[in-house]
């Protein structure tokens, strides 16, 4: 029994954050949000340098075949640096999709040099989500699609030769469209019924891990600010942060963060192993994130004054990221609802030690 | 990252199991701020001890098991599946015992740690007083050195068992000119003394949970003085992080309660469900349950790494806090209007339950001061 990180996860972690540290500071950050196509390229090239593009890739293919746990991890560095979606729905969840199909060989072949290489993006349509991340710029788009019988079918698609319309994001990182429902061939089919069905709901609860870790990373960044803001800031001849009505509401929100991060990371393990509680252990990390997250930008922005109002703060980046999240592959709803689903069950994870077997 | 309990962890637990469901008593015993309940628990502590259970992370020739933080968490999680009973004797164990541990003479160790491990000693806790609460460096009760001996005056206040326990443990000063958490003594005072009052103080639940102690010229030995004159204060602090951040609330006790809740909202779901806010209610109290257990299990795993306890001392405390009332709040609301009769059987636990959350984040440092503790320790913010 060890629920702690080995010193290689730790050791990946903090380099992973050094290089986001220096390459995707605030004012480039604010550029993409600012830019019309909402991505830089020259950032993806780098994160591929730094091999981050690689790290789900089976080390086959060129990669170094990372796990869900070293993933938690990372996870929360691209949300502590607001890391826009493409990155992670491509180099961890749509790498991860391919990987356990093992119908998807030549796709395999086909995408993940790329995909590790930096030089391939892809994007995830799945029922659960209205809108489709980064359908935009994708090389290949993995649609989990409901065909004419109403059987659930994985189709492997394109992106040449598929309308899709835009629909804009308060997040301005995230590029959002609807793609054409036009009825698909057997031709880009992978998987149809409960084969489909079963890597639709193995692929939810991978990002649903890769949301909440962002979700917890985006409220330390949050935190952090305000706790710089709240120190410098003078009113009264002394720092805000001096003042108790201040700190309390930042403790608040390290209470939160400190425990919703080991629900992670149980989450994390649970995909990762296949355990039978994963769905609820997973839905329950969304949760904790979520509201870690959200508390956390409540807090930030009160703690921020009408500062934290404005456009030019950047703030409001990591709030926006954290609002939009909160609903992004299952909003509370979906995710409250499985949750009660597993607990009121006759076998129900109840108890001491319960979520630990 | 690794969940599997080694062997030898699950032959504990095995043990564990075995002798509790041997031993606990099969009735549940009276509350313990009852002269009947309180001799009732003793005497289930005594039992406890002669299995070696009752305090497991003690070395074994003070009376425990020499067990590892893991193996804690394991003795634990049996004691709360089993519904065992409370243990009546924490402060001591818990506050004093590693003080002693770490700043008793071999002579104090010898003479007070095997008598606390059996419960022969109950010990009351002698911290606060009518000026000093959260503001506990404002300590006024003075033990001034006369040869030998320290002669006490003054008063304390909230000693939680103070009415039927013997002995007392507490801050007094000892340099008269000395100012907030200077000129300090840590002093073992035996509550048969002469000089010594005990004003039973009657708590929310109508029993005496906790009393007022006056000392009037009471003379203790310089012997039963812990860490050298005028360092109370550090010797006090240097295990409170720790004794109170993780082992006074186990996480199976919440997630125990957690449990009792689901089975309490299936039972009545068709009323509970009229509102909404219940079934949420029921959902956060089960995830903060795990999500505790789980900081739990992580920061054991870091300690046995040679980490130190940080910021988990404060926030456990608001958390584990918070949860338990929130968890008896929506047990009182499913029950609805049978809440308050106190003598039914499904209503008593949570109804005594609900009385006792309300002082959670009271005592052991207000909430308050434990987010300002985090706010400048942990965030670095300035004081205020």
């Amino acid at each position: 029994m060890d629920f702690t990180f080995n010193e290689d996860q730790v050791a990946l972690r903090d380099s992973v954050s050094r290089f986001l540290m220096n390459e995707a500071a605030p004012e480039l950050l604010r550029e993409i949000w600012e830019t019309g196509g909402g991505r830089a390229p020259e950032l993806r090239s780098k994160f591929a340098e730094q091999g981050v593009t690689a790290l789900s890739v089976p080390e086959a293919y060129g990669g170094l075949g990372l796990a869900d746990v070293d993933w938690a991890l990372i996870t929360e560095e691209l949300g502590y640096y607001a890391i826009p979606d493409s990155l992670a729905d491509t180099v961890y969840v749509a790498t991860g999709l391919l990987c356990a199909v093992p119908e998807a060989e030549a796709l395999r072949e086909q995408w993940l040099p790329g995909i590790a290489a930096g030089t391939t993006r892809v994007s995830i349509e799945h029922p659960v989500n209205p809108w489709v991340a980064d359908a935009h710029m994708a090389d290949l788009i993995l649609a989990f699609r409901a065909g004419a019988d109403g059987v659930l079918e994985l189709h492997a698609l394109p992106r040449a030769g598929l309308e899709h319309a835009a629909t804009s994001s308060i997040d301005g990182s995230r590029r959002l469209s609807i793609l054409a429902q036009q009825p698909l061939g057997a031709s880009t089919r992978l998987l149809a019924g409960e084969a489909a069905q079963a890597v639709a709901d193995a692929t939810l609860d991978r990002a649903t891990v890769a949301v909440a870790g962002q979700l917890v990373g985006l409220a330390q960044r949050m935190l952090d600010l305000s706790v710089d803001y709240a120190a410098q800031r003078k009113q009264f001849g002394r720092p805000i942060g001096s003042f108790q009505a201040v700190k309390h509401h930042l403790a608040d929100v390290l209470t939160r963060i400190e425990f919703a991060r080991p629900v992670l990371y149980r989450a994390a393990l649970a995909l990762q192993r296949g355990d039978r509680n994963r769905g609820a252990l997973i839905s329950h990390a969304k949760l904790a994130c979520a509201e870690a997250a959200w508390i956390a930008a409540r807090k930030g922005i009160q703690v921020h004054g009408a500062s934290g109002y404005t456009w030019e703060v950047d703030l409001q980046m990591f709030m926006k990221r954290a609002w939009v999240l909160d609903a992004a592959w299952g909003d509370r709803g979906f995710h409250k609802a499985r949750l009660a689903e597993a607990l009121l069950r006759a076998d129900a994870p109840l108890g001491p030690a319960a979520t630990l077997y | 990252m690794d969940l599997d309990f080694t062997p030898q962890q699950q032959a504990f637990r095995a043990e564990v199991r075995a002798w509790l469901r041997d031993n606990v008593p099969t009735a549940p015993l009276e509350s313990y701020d009852t002269r009947e309940g309180f001799e009732q628990h003793r005497a289930w502590e005594a039992k406890l001890a002669e299995g070696g259970y009752s305090s497991v992370i003690w070395p074994k020739e003070l009376g425990g098991r020499g067990a590892n933080l893991i193996e804690w968490l394991i003795f634990e999680e049996e004691y709360h599946a089993i519904d065992a009973p409370m243990r009546v004797n924490q402060n001591g164990i818990l506050l004093l015992g590693p003080t002693l541990m770490e700043f008793g003479t071999p002579e104090q160790k010898a003479r007070f740690l095997p008598r606390m491990a059996r419960c022969d000693d109950m010990w009351a806790q002698g911290w606060s007083e009518p000026n000093a609460g959260s503001d506990m460096a404002n300590i006024a009760s003075r033990a001034i050195r006369d040869g030998e001996e320290y002669v006490i005056n003054g008063q304390k206040i909230w000693s939680t068992r103070a009415v039927f326990a013997n002995w007392l443990f507490g801050l007094f000063r000892s340099d008269p000119q000395s100012a907030r958490h200077h000129g300090l003594s840590y002093l073992l005072v035996p509550l048969d003394a002469e000089g010594i009052t005990i004003r039973p103080i009657v708590a929310l639940n109508g029993k005496q949970a906790f009393a007022e102690v006056f000392f009037d010229d009471v003379r203790v030995s310089v012997a039963n003085r812990i860490g050298e004159e005028g360092q109370g204060w550090n010797v006090a602090m240097a295990t409170a992080g720790f004794e109170r951040g993780l082992l006074l609330r186990s996480p199976a006790r919440f997630q125990r309660t957690a449990q009792r809740l689901v089975d309490l909202y299936r039972r009545h779901q068709a009323s509970a469900d009229r509102d909404p806010s219940i079934r949420e209610g029921v959902l956060k109290a089960w995830m903060d349950a795990e999500a505790y257990n789980l900081a739990s299990y992580h920061t054991v795993g870091r300690l046995l790494k040679g980490g130190r306890i940080g910021a988990e001392a404060s926030t456990n405390k608001i958390f584990w806090s918070e949860l338990d009332l929130q968890m008896h709040e929506t047990a009182m609301r499913i029950l609805g209007p049978r809440a308050e009769l106190i003598d039914d059987p499904e209503v008593h636990d949570w109804l005594e339950g609900f009385l006792f959350a309300q002082a959670g984040p009271i005592y052991a440092g207000s909430n308050e001061i434990q987010r300002n503790i985090i706010a400048e320790r942990v965030l670095g913010l300035p004081k205020s």
